[in-house]
C-alpha cells in the first residue's frame, strides 16, 4: 500500500513535531465525523422502516393499544393487492404521474432551448420562472383553491375571458372530470421550472464547436436539433424525469391541500389514501403493508429506470 | 462581436425573449395574486370579475393576527371607542377583538424547527461529507448511497413508527422532535452536496497545513470550512427551505405546541365565511422570505435540487 505524503513527511519529523501532526488518528476523526450521521438516520429512517415490516404482518391498531397484536402473515398484502379500491388509487396516481412528467418535460426543454438563445436579459427572467417550486407546496395547494373557485376565482375568470364560457359553470375542483386535471395543472405550474433548469444545464454542457462542425459539413438546423441537440441533452432529461417520477409517486402535500382527494376518491393518490387509512381509519398494521408495498414500488421502478439511465449516459 | 455560427440570429433571440417572457409573467401571475389578494378587503378578494385594481387595506394582515368575534352592543358598549389604528379597522368590520391567533405562535415555530434543524444538520452533514470526500471509510459507496436512498420513501410510510417512535418517547408535538426528524430528513441532501463542495477543494491545502503542524482537526476547521463557505452557506439554505415547507410530517406529528405555520394556514377562516385576505396574507409573509433565499441561491440552485449530480 502506498503512503499518503503526509505520513511520509510524518515519518521523516523528528518525534515531538509527529505528534502534533498526528493529532487524533484520521480513522479516529473518520469515524467520529460519520458516526453522528449514520446513527441518526438509522434510528429516524431504517428502524422505523423495520418497524413498518414488523407491523405489516400483524392487525395491529394505534387506537387500540390494550388490544392483543395477532400475527395475520400475509394477509394484509393479499387483501390490498386484490382491493379494487386500491387499483383506482394506482390509476389515479399513474394518470397524474404521466401527465405532469409530460407536460413539464415539453414545456420545460422548450423554455430551456428558448432560454439558451441568450437574449438579454435572460438570468433574470430564468429565476422569476423558478420561484414557484421553491415555495411550500401545501400553502400554495390551499392558495390555487382559490384560484379555481367557480366565477370568482382568476383561473376561471382567465379561461372564461378566452373561451367565452361562463366562469360559474365549471369547478376544477369540484367536477369529478375536471379535478384530475386540476391537480396536474397546478403541478406543472409548480414543477416546471425544474426540469427547465436541468434542461438548461444539459444544453448548456454542448460545447459550441460541435455545432460549428455540423454547420461545416452543411446540416440543417432541424438535423443538428436532432442529431446533437436532443441525444446530448437526453441523460439529463432523463434524470429529471427520475426526480420528478420519484417525487410525484410520494406527492402529498400539494394535492391533499389542493382538492383533499376528492371529488368522490377521483384525486385519492397513494399517500392520500395511505394516509386515510393509517390516521383516521388507524388500521396499523394494514396500512404499514400498504407502506411496504409503495416502497418497493418506487425503490424497483427507480433502480430499472437508473440502470436506463446509465446505459444512456454511456452511449 | 466575432461572427459565429452558434451565435442565435436577433430575431431568433427576439422571438425566444417574448415567449420566455410570456411565460414567466403566465407562471408569475397566481405569485402576485397571492400578495395583492392580501391587501383587498373580503369583499373586494371574492369579487366578480376580479379586481386588478382596488383600494389597498391592512384588514387582511390585522384578521391575520388577531383572534375576533362578531360583536354584540354589549360588547361594543363595554370595549369603548377603539384605541389603536388595528382596533379601528376589526371594529369597521362589526367585530371586536379577542386576542391575538395563533399564527404568530405557528410562524415563530417554524422558524425555530427550521433554524434549529439547519444548524444541525450543517454540523453533522459537513463532519460526514469531510470524512466521506477525505477520508477511506469502510463501505463508502453503500453507505453514501443508503443516505441517498433515505430520500426516496414516502413520508407517509415512515410516518406510522416514527408517530409511535415519538410518542414512546415523549416527541410528540414537539420542537426537539420536530428539529431531529428534519435533520435526519435533511442529512441525505447536504452530505451529498457537501461532499461535492469538499471534493473541489485541493487536498494540497490541508496538507499544506499538516505539515506546518496543524492537526487534522485544525486542518479541517481552519483552512476546509473557511474554503467551503459558500458551498455550506447554499447547503445550508436547502436545508432550511425544506424544512420551512414540510407538510406531511408536520400536519402528522404536531397539533399544538410545535405546529409549524404549512399545517395552519389552510386552516385560517374568518368569521363569517372563509376569510380569503387573511389566508393570502399569512401565505405572503410566509412564501416572500423563500422568494429572497431564492434569488440569493441562484447560483447553486441546480445543484441543490438535484442533490449535486448536476453541476454547472
Amino acid at each position: 500500500m502506498s503512503q499518503s505524503p503526509i505520513q511520509r513527511v510524518a515519518q521523516a519529523t523528528p518525534e515531538p513535531m509527529a505528534r502534533r501532526i498526528r493529532g487524533l488518528s484520521d480513522r479516529t476523526i473518520a469515524w467520529i465525523f460519520v458516526a453522528p450521521t449514520i446513527f441518526l438516520l438509522l434510528a429516524v429512517n431504517i428502524f422505523p422502516l423495520i418497524w413498518t415490516v414488523r407491523l405489516s404482518f400483524t392487525d395491529f391498531r394505534v387506537n387500540r393499544p390494550n388490544r392483543d397484536v395477532e400475527w395475520v402473515g400475509l394477509e394484509n398484502y393479499q387483501r390490498i393487492l386484490t382491493d379494487a379500491d386500491i387499483w383506482h388509487t394506482m390509476q389515479a396516481t399513474a394518470h397524474f404521474l404521466v401527465w405532469t412528467i409530460v407536460l413539464q418535460v415539453l414545456i420545460g426543454f422548450t423554455l430551456a432551448f428558448l432560454i439558451n438563445k441568450k437574449f438579454k436579459g435572460n438570468d433574470l427572467w430564468t429565476t422569476i420562472i423558478v420561484f414557484p417550486m421553491m415555495l411550500s407546496p401545501a400553502v400554495v395547494g390551499n392558495f390555487w383553491t382559490f384560484l379555481y373557485q367557480p366565477q370568482i376565482g382568476l383561473f376561471n375568470y382567465v379561461v372564461a375571458f378566452f373561451t367565452g364560457a361562463d366562469p360559474a359553470s365549471f369547478s376544477m375542483i369540484g367536477d369529478v372530470a375536471l379535478a384530475p386535471w386540476a391537480i396536474v395543472i397546478a403541478d406543472t405550474w409548480m414543477w416546471t421550472p425544474f426540469v427547465m433548469l436541468i434542461c438548461l444545464a444539459g444544453l448548456r454542457s454542448i460545447p459550441d464547436s460541435i455545432y460549428e462542425a455540423a454547420e461545416c459539413d452543411r446540416a440543417s438546423k432541424w438535423r443538428q436539433f436532432w442529431t446533437i441537440t436532443v441525444p446530448m441533452v437526453l441523460p439529463f432529461l432523463m434524470l429529471a424525469v427520475l426526480f420528478r417520477g420519484i417525487e410525484n409517486f410520494k406527492m402529498f402535500d400539494l394535492v391533499v391541500q389542493l382538492t383533499g382527494g376528492g371529488p368522490g376518491n377521483t384525486t385519492t393518490l397513494t399517500s392520500i389514501d395511505l394516509k386515510r387509512e393509517a390516521f383516521e381509519k388507524w388500521r396499523t398494521g394494514y396500512s404499514s403493508a400498504y407502506a411496504v408495498i409503495l416502497f418497493v414500488t418506487v425503490f424497483g421502478l427507480a433502480s430499472i429506470y437508473v440502470k436506463a439511465l446509465n446505459k444512456v449516459k454511456q452511449r | 462581436m466575432s461572427f459565429s455560427v452558434t451565435e442565435p440570429s436577433a430575431r431568433t433571440k427576439w422571438l425566444a425573449a417574448v415567449l420566455v417572457v410570456g411565460y414567466a409573467l403566465i407562471t408569475i401571475a397566481p405569485l402576485l395574486w397571492i400578495i395583492a389578494t392580501g391587501f383587498k378587503s373580503p369583499a373586494d378578494s371574492i369579487a366578480y370579475p376580479p379586481k386588478v385594481v382596488f383600494e389597498p387595506t391592512l384588514e387582511g394582515y390585522v384578521n391575520l393576527f388577531t383572534d375576533r368575534t362578531r360583536a354584540t352592543q354589549d360588547m361594543l358598549d363595554a370595549a369603548g371607542e377603539p384605541k389603536t389604528w388595528y382596533e379601528r379597522i376589526v371594529r369597521a368590520q362589526g367585530t371586536v377583538i379577542n386576542g391575538p391567533s395563533r399564527y404568530g405562535e405557528r410562524f415563530l415555530n417554524s422558524v425555530i424547527i427550521g433554524f434549529g434543524s439547519t444548524a444541525l444538520c450543517m454540523i453533522l452533514g459537513t463532519a460526514a461529507a469531510y470524512a466521506f470526500s477525505r477520508f477511506r471509510v469502510p463501505l463508502k459507496d453503500d453507505l453514501l448511497f443508503f443516505i441517498l436512498s433515505t430520500r426516496m420513501m414516502p413520508p407517509i410510510a415512515v410516518a406510522i413508527p416514527i408517530f409511535l417512535m415519538f410518542r414512546n418517547l415523549g416527541l410528540n408535538d414537539t420542537h426537539l422532535g420536530m428539529i431531529l426528524l428534519y435533520t435526519a430528513v435533511n442529512l441525505s441532501l447536504s452530505v451529498w452536496l457537501l461532499k461535492g463542495f469538499i471534493d473541489e477543494i485541493p487536498v494540497e491545502y490541508e496538507e499544506a497545513a499538516l505539515i506546518d503542524g496543524y492537526t487534522r482537526f485544525q486542518a479541517f476547521t481552519k483552512v476546509v470550512l473557511p474554503q467551503a463557505a459558500t458551498g455550506i452557506a447554499s447547503t445550508a439554505i436547502f436545508c432550511l427551505i425544506f424544512a420551512w415547507n414540510e407538510y406531511a410530517f408536520a400536519v402528522l406529528l404536531t397539533s399544538g405546541t410545535a405546529q409549524t405555520a404549512p399545517p395552519f394556514i389552510p386552516t385560517i377562516i374568518g368569521v363569517g365565511g372563509k376569510d380569503w385576505p387573511a389566508v393570502a396574507a399569512g401565505a405572503t409573509i410566509f412564501l416572500v422570505p423563500v422568494m429572497v433565499f431564492t434569488i440569493l441561491l441562484r447560483k447553486h440552485l441546480l445543484r441543490g435540487i438535484t442533490f449535486g449530480a448536476v453541476r454547472k
